[in-house]
């Protein structure tokens, strides 16, 4: 029986506003089949983002949903978990919104390792404003406002998650679908700060830009592109050349940020 | 049962206010002259089983509080001019969104990093005017230690009960001094705490107009699921542009404050009855004033002092109304001419009005009113 979406969507508000070719929705379906697997509280899960096009997902998904600031969702539902830490917190975004404007309140989530999930859908372009580079746009590459090649370097975000102390840290793509719930049930029920990257495609204005001549190519490039961490192992450097790892690439048990400061509450009451 | 008082600041002051008034969760950034605030309620919010988080900026500190307000908590933030510029940007979202929360800025010499350790009335203007857009605005403007806890206590049932934030302003004098403070009793001061909605939570829509101006709101994990959005948004609070939907909505959000002011302002008259010279003035200033209308009724002189509790929304009724019978206005302001601007306008012609403005961050002293007060008597 082919899975049901409609009991996590929204009546009324489809279509949305993406682009045909976009892999905002396949993301979108891969973190309602997580839900579903989660058996998630509908009432008791806030859905958080900023600005962008990746941003407008929480507005389609029956639950609590706060479309925040350009790059504040990570401080808005930090507030949120912070108040009701029983509630389940996901966050998602793109790749200008997190790491740019956004990029102070993700690193200082992932430093307090708060209790949520991050999904930040890397399509490597500010797609809303009409595809300007972004802080992953790679070196070299076409975008409205780097007309003679990209001069920036760029970050990977998943390193960066990693690097700023967050305690689980996975990537995906568009392409494999099927993997996109899987990496969200785990990111979900890890005790911690959980990111989960997808390489995504923006066709419309990163796309076209770079001479992709459609969007199957742009999802195939995501399919060459990348090697599972597994697969990465038995893999030589020169091999791995150019290769970015899929899956989960980092994981460990830390303090969690609303179970230290419950003890912040113990000790402040106890005296 | 004895009362309780305490020798405090005005930032302790404003903290113990929050705490009567309810507040479970405050959000911040360190900076001078407002640090205060959220050195006391990191102390006190986890006694009572509230939150204190110290944010990685300004802007995050507004963010923290305006989603744990969404969860229903009563929320707090304190800042100063540099964190109050990056702080527009949300008061904005939470004026859009109507989520009540209170911010504490405690006015230092500006612009940009100015002079951290003096104090200023230069914030004024951006209470109203600092985030883009039109949009409600409430400040208040204590003068006194004692003030500033009832005015805290104020703001946070301001911020309830009109679902909005609301900004208390303290000069850094009023912020620093200290003074001796008498603790209402519980129930003394009025606690107002946001309504809930009364339909369940398929028929519930988070901007309800048919509930008035001020619609319910909901918290999330409370059962009622709704979405939230800095875009122009509909009744049900899903993005819109349908221009009449807009304008209906953005009409319904200045209103809530403009049809309400009487509820809202508030304000003090010395010395008014018989005064042919009336000093508007508010915060540690109209200290000087007080003391230099007794030195100038001494004299013989009528003077007397409008002091300005509320700054926004402005006391426009009132200073229309004092035009119409006084010679001349007086007003002094550790700032260029901010207050002043309101008065002339309200005063629309009727009485000239005569600034005293000093931003060297040092008081205006009683000596400089009081020479003012016999230059236009």
């Amino acid at each position: 029986m082919a899975f049901n979406y409609e009991n996590y969507l929204r009546p009324g508000k489809l279509p949305h506003i993406w682009c045909p070719g976009c892999g905002h929705g396949i993301v979108m379906k891969g973190l309602i089949r997580a839900m579903d697997t989660l058996k998630l509280d509908k009432s008791n899960t806030a859905l958080v983002s900023g600005i962008g096009c990746a941003s407008r997902l929480p507005g389609y998904i029956d639950c609590c949903t706060l479309h925040t600031a350009h790059g504040r969702g990570a401080a808005f539902a930090t507030g949120v978990k912070m108040a009701r830490p029983e509630m389940n917190v996901i966050m998602v975004g793109g790749d200008g919104d997190g790491t740019a404007i956004g990029g102070n309140h993700f690193i200082h989530a992932c430093r307090r390792n708060i209790n949520m999930t991050y999904i930040i859908m890397n399509n490597y372009i500010y797609g809303m404003t009409g595809g300007q580079f972004s802080p992953t746009t790679p070196t070299g590459h076409k975008a409205s406002t780097t007309p003679y090649g990209n001069p920036d370097p760029n970050f990977d975000i998943a390193k960066l998650a990693i690097g700023a102390g967050a305690s689980f840290v996975a990537r995906g793509t568009a392409f494999h679908a099927n993997q996109i719930d899987k990496l969200i049930v785990e990111a979900v029920q890890h005790k911690g700060f959980s990111v989960v990257e997808i390489l995504d495609d923006c066709p419309t204005t990163y796309g076209r830009r770079n001479k992709f001549k459609s969007v199957v190519e742009m999802m195939n490039r995501l399919k060459d592109m990348t090697v599972p961490v597994k697969a990465a192992e038995k893999m030589t450097a020169e091999q791995l050349q150019g290769k970015v790892l899929t899956g989960i690439l980092h994981k460990e048990d830390k303090p969690e940020y609303c179970e230290e400061y419950a003890k912040v509450i113990n000790r402040a009451q106890a005296k | 049962m004895t009362q309780k008082v305490a020798f405090l600041q005005g930032n302790e002051a404003a903290a113990q206010g929050a705490l009567y008034a309810g507040c479970t969760f405050f959000a911040g950034y360190p900076i001078t002259p407002s640090t205060e605030v959220a050195e006391v309620l990191s102390n006190e919010l986890p006694k009572i089983g509230g939150k204190f988080i110290q944010m990685e900026d300004e802007i995050g500190a507004m963010a923290a509080c305006l989603g744990a307000s969404l969860t229903g908590a009563k929320v707090l933030t304190s800042t100063s001019g540099p964190g109050l510029s990056l702080k527009q940007e949300l008061i904005g979202y939470g004026c859009i969104a109507e989520i009540p929360c209170v911010i504490i800025n405690v006015m230092r010499g500006g612009p940009s990093t100015g002079m951290p350790t003096g104090p200023s009335q230069s914030d004024i203007m951006s209470a109203k005017w600092g985030t883009h857009g039109d949009h409600p605005a409430i400040c208040l403007v204590p003068a006194s230690v004692q003030e500033t806890f009832e005015e805290t206590v104020r703001a946070f049932s301001l911020a309830e009960k009109y679902r909005t934030p609301v900004m208390i302003m303290p000069d850094e004098i009023v912020a620093h001094m200290r003074e001796r403070v008498v603790f209402p009793a519980p129930g003394e001061l009025e606690v107002i705490t946001r309504t809930a909605p009364s339909v369940p939570p398929e028929q519930y829509k988070p901007y309800d107009t048919s509930f008035g101006d001020v619609p319910p709101l909901a918290a999330f994990g409370s059962g009622y699921r709704f979405h939230v959005t800095g875009l122009n948004k509909a009744q049900d609070g899903f993005p819109t542009t349908k221009a009449s939907l807009v304008q209906a909505e953005e009409e319904r959000q200045v209103r809530k404050v403009d049809a309400n002011i009487d509820d809202i302002v508030t304000f003090e008259e010395y010395c008014l009855e018989d005064a042919e010279v009336v000093v508007v003035a508010f915060g540690s200033t109209s200290r000087s004033v007080r003391y230099a209308i007794n030195i100038a009724r001494e004299q013989g002189i009528k003077v007397g002092m409008f002091r300005i509790k509320t700054i926004w929304p402005f006391p426009d009724k009132q200073i229309k109304a004092l035009a119409s019978r006084t010679k001349a206005f007086i007003t002094p302001e550790m700032n260029l001419g901010m207050c002043t601007l309101e008065v002339e306008r309200c005063a629309e012609g009727k009485a000239p009005v005569h600034g005293i403005f000093r931003v060297d961050g040092e008081p205006i002293n009683p000596d400089q009113i009081l020479a003012k007060i016999k230059e236009v008597k």
